[in-house]
């Protein structure tokens, strides 16, 4: 097991690097450099400097000389410095991640405690009015723009009712408050968001746990289960049940990079100062450092979610045990 | 007798109770409250609080507050002193001095003199400034520090438009000498002059500023001011039926169709002015097209520009006729836009040699059919409807038009710094300067320069050069004027619109005026009298 996870460890290192190769070279195959896209259109800002800037930021570099002195940098964990604001690119990055992670985790948490039940139910009661309404009603917030449901959910919790904030973080006299009061201020402003992150990801969970659940209840053991005369809630519960759930984890550890995956257009709805706007602005304003720091996270979270998958797999089923 | 005099006192007597009542009015008036908080929200996060080193409107917005400049300008877009109390022009513009206030200090209790300045231009000009904005400085032959208090700037050959670039806000050298510009700590917590200090930035979420109690005019009367960084236009807008924002701007239609409630006359006051730029649609002129002038006379005839700003701007927006501000002293307000004509537009290309000779409906010359494409960028949705209307109304006069919507920085990349177009639907924002010599003379058709229709008139690049060495702004304007005559003559471009610039202020703000240069020149005496403050967390000193 050990060696086995070693070698994968291992295996990641010439994979992260293909993946920044290419990637680096696609993003600059782009049209666009950032000077030109911060500056422009903007006749106070003469040809000469924009050709300056270049020059300052190294842009007037081959490209493969530019690709080699940022392996470089990364070689010693330096990331770079963002072209749009000149700040380290990991600082604006570590900066973002409490709010896109605090987010996603309560919203996956919830998600995994409505979805199970609900598929382990729509499965054992498969057919009945239960399973059905369950099935539209997911399928209706699956279907759903996030964008929309979440200014729905905002006009009616936010000014009809007024029970919730509209948007940001916290208040703005957060500073002025007791440390207990600063909790409950973060997790008023944080119920819309999760409410409306998890309502619409119910769809996948629970329509996977279903599904397990429908074809364990079908093996054959299950009918000896059955045969021996155990109660029903054993049957399901405790031989139904455990296998079923075996590919959920699967999903689990595929979440993972995920979970520091924001989304653009939820993160603007509700102001959140979380890491998918600060990376779809990279992108629009071309600010390679910034770019390939997210490249490298999540090339990096994805192989490692999905070896802990694999490893949590193997641990769970006794059936695939790897290297022995 | 008597009886009169009483009628006369009983007829008063309601007068006086009026006069009585306007001097106790007044006289609270005039006690004005401090306190309070402005909440503003924006679209888009500030990037960097060192001036000179962001282009974007949200950095500039709160440098604004933080910093001075040298000059400014008042309400009638006129310059006026700010940090400096006066200026000379000498040797026919080839020198400025500009006398210092001596009252002013740094918000660390530093004084503020004129190695500050010097200090600035220094790192202005420094090739390794990573700044968009040398350029206006680079025209400086030398800055003489005279004293503390004057300045003598000399240019290598008189540049008008170089007075205004002395309102880029001043950088404290006592905090900055030894600092590296592109990675000090001070790009995220400024000190400088101006009636705000900077309290405290949270990334992507809001902006805070506390008032400087010892700001050299006075101190301001709102206590903060806090800018809210909400990316969603829709937010936005909720934010305000809950009280949640004191001002953000407005689209046409949240202006028009959904600002009439109870709700929004009760708390907020709208305001509308023109904005700094204007929307045209260029022609590439070394494309045989439209290299001729009544060709383009006649494009103009053909399209109904009020019909647009009726239709796009739901009627918030005006004409435009040429190449200034509408609102600044450059723009020719004798120029009247060709009324909407096709009759005329017609015979205009008729004259020019298109006549539709195979009955299709389109026009031809020469064998060629009048088939040209507009392209604009993605994601402007006025610009889109825009040339939409133009497709339709040139159909009419037998021109056919396609439109080709294209990603900014490929339209940018592959299109208009390669001249690849036909004609191109697009907006200049203009500062409060009017020169735009980079935008017309003949010499700025380059790669990546901003003449890309390829304009080239004798006179217009004599006065453009003229008018860049006189400071009088009479004189200058006279130039300007011939210019924007000029040009609208020979329509380069089809000048079609100004957009308004549409806002929304919370009523409790007293002494807010519209001026021609909007509402937020005279913020540090806004003031909320103490029963109607909404935000009263208390402030240390």
């Amino acid at each position: 097991m050990l060696t086995y996870i070693l070698r994968r460890l291992l295996g990641i290192i010439p994979l992260l690097l293909g993946i920044t190769l290419i990637s680096f070279f696609i993003i600059h195959l782009a049209p666009g450099k950032p000077t030109t896209m911060q500056e422009a259109m903007n006749p106070k800002v003469s040809l000469e400097v924009r050709e300056r800037l270049n020059k300052l930021y190294g842009l007037d570099k081959p490209i493969h000389i530019q690709y080699i002195n940022w392996l470089k940098m990364l070689l010693r964990f330096d990331f770079g410095r963002s072209i749009s604001d000149g700040r380290p690119v990991t600082e604006k990055i570590l900066e973002r991640i409490p709010v896109t992670l605090t987010i996603n985790i309560l919203a996956m948490f919830l998600i995994f405690l409505i979805a199970i039940p609900l598929g382990v139910f729509s499965a054992v009661k498969s057919g009945s009015v239960f399973d059905k309404i369950t099935t539209v009603f997911v399928f209706i917030f699956f279907a759903m723009p996030t964008f929309w449901l979440a200014l729905l959910a905002m006009q009616f919790f936010g000014i009809r009712l007024g029970w919730l904030p509209i948007s940001g973080i916290k208040s703005l006299d957060f500073e002025y408050f007791s440390w207990w009061k600063r909790f409950l201020d973060i997790l008023w402003h944080l119920a819309l968001p999760v409410a409306v992150s998890a309502i619409t990801g119910l769809a996948g969970i629970s329509r996977y746990m279903r599904h397990n659940m429908l074809e364990i209840l079908n093996q054959p053991y299950i009918t000896t289960a059955r045969a021996k005369g155990l109660p029903e809630r054993t049957v399901i519960y405790k031989h139904g049940l455990r296998n079923a759930i075996l590919p959920i984890i699967t999903i689990l550890g595929l979440s993972i990079p995920g979970l520091l995956g924001g989304s653009v257009i939820f993160e603007s709805i509700f102001a959140l100062p979380g890491i998918g706007e600060l990376f779809y602005k990279a992108v629009m304003m071309r600010d390679y450092f910034l770019i390939m720091a997210e490249v490298v996270l999540g090339a990096l979270l994805t192989m490692i979610g999905n070896l802990i998958a694999d490893i949590g797999y193997a641990y769970a089923d006794p059936r695939i045990r790897y290297g022995k | 007798m008597r009886s009169c005099a009483k009628i006369l006192l009983k007829r008063l007597s309601p007068l006086v109770i009026v006069f009585l009542f306007l001097t106790l009015s007044l006289g609270v008036a005039l006690a004005k409250d401090y306190g309070d908080a402005l909440v503003t929200g924006s679209i888009g996060d500030a990037r960097n609080l060192i001036p000179m080193l962001a282009s974007d409107s949200a950095s500039a917005e709160i440098s604004g507050m933080v910093f001075n400049g040298l000059i400014k300008y008042d309400k009638d877009i006129n310059l006026v002193g700010d940090l400096a109390e006066n200026w000379e022009i000498k040797e026919e513009g080839l020198v400025i001095i500009f006398h210092l206030r001596k009252n002013v200090s740094w918000q660390d209790g530093e004084q503020f003199s004129a190695k500050d300045v010097e200090f600035t231009f220094k790192k202005m000009i420094d090739p390794n400034t990573k700044t968009p904005y040398s350029g206006d400085f680079e025209r400086v032959k030398s800055l003489e520090v005279i004293n503390d208090y004057t300045i003598k700037i000399t240019y290598k050959e008189p540049f008008a438009p170089g007075l205004s670039s002395w309102g880029m806000p001043i950088i404290p050298k006592h905090l900055l000498e030894k600092e590296n510009l592109d990675n000090t700590g001070f790009s995220r917590r400024p000190i400088g002059t101006g009636p705000y200090k900077f309290k405290k930035w949270k990334t992507q979420e809001k902006i805070e500023l506390v008032s400087n109690r010892d700001y050299f005019e006075h101190r301001p009367y709102i206590d903060r001011y806090i800018y809210r960084i909400i990316p969603d236009q829709s937010t936005l807008f909720l934010e305000l039926q809950v009280q949640g924002l004191d001002s953000t701007g407005l689209s046409p239609l949240q202006f028009i169709r959904q600002t009439d409630t109870a709700f929004f006359q009760k708390y907020y006051q709208k305001y509308r002015l023109p904005s700094f730029g204007y929307t045209y649609l260029g022609y590439n002129l070394k494309n045989p097209k439209f290299s001729d002038k009544r060709v383009r006379q006649a494009l103009c005839y053909a399209v109904d520009r009020d019909e647009i700003i009726r239709i796009v701007l739901l009627g918030l927006g005006s004409v435009s006729t040429g190449p200034f501000a509408l609102q600044s002293w450059a723009y020719n307000q004798k120029v009247k836009p060709f009324p909407y004509e096709p009759e005329k537009a017609k015979a205009l290309l008729k004259e020019a040699g298109w006549i539709d000779k195979d009955g299709d409906g389109i026009l031809e010359k020469e064998g060629e059919k009048f088939i040209f494409t507009i392209i604009t960028n993605q994601g402007n949705e006025e610009r889109i409807r825009t040339a939409e209307i133009i497709q339709r109304r040139l159909s009419a006069v037998g021109i056919k038009v396609k439109i080709k919507v294209i990603e900014w920085s490929v339209f940018l990349s592959e299109y208009i710094d390669k001249r690849n177009f036909e004609a191109v639907l697009l907006g200049w924002s203009m500062g409060r300067e009017p020169d735009n010599y980079d935008i017309w003379h003949s010499s700025k058709t380059k790669e990546g320069e901003f003449n890309f229709i390829g304009y080239e008139n004798a006179k217009v690049d004599e006065l453009l050069i003229e008018a860049r060495r006189i400071f009088d702004q009479e004189k200058r304007a006279e130039m300007y004027h011939k210019i924007h005559k000029i040009i609208y003559e020979e329509q380069p471009y089809m000048f079609l619109y100004v957009p308004d610039s549409l806002s929304v202020l919370h009523k409790r703000f007293r002494e807010v005026k519209q001026e021609p240069i909007g509402i937020g020149y005279n913020f540090i005496d806004w003031w909320v009298p103490r029963a109607e403050q909404r935000y009263k967390a208390v402030i240390e000193k």
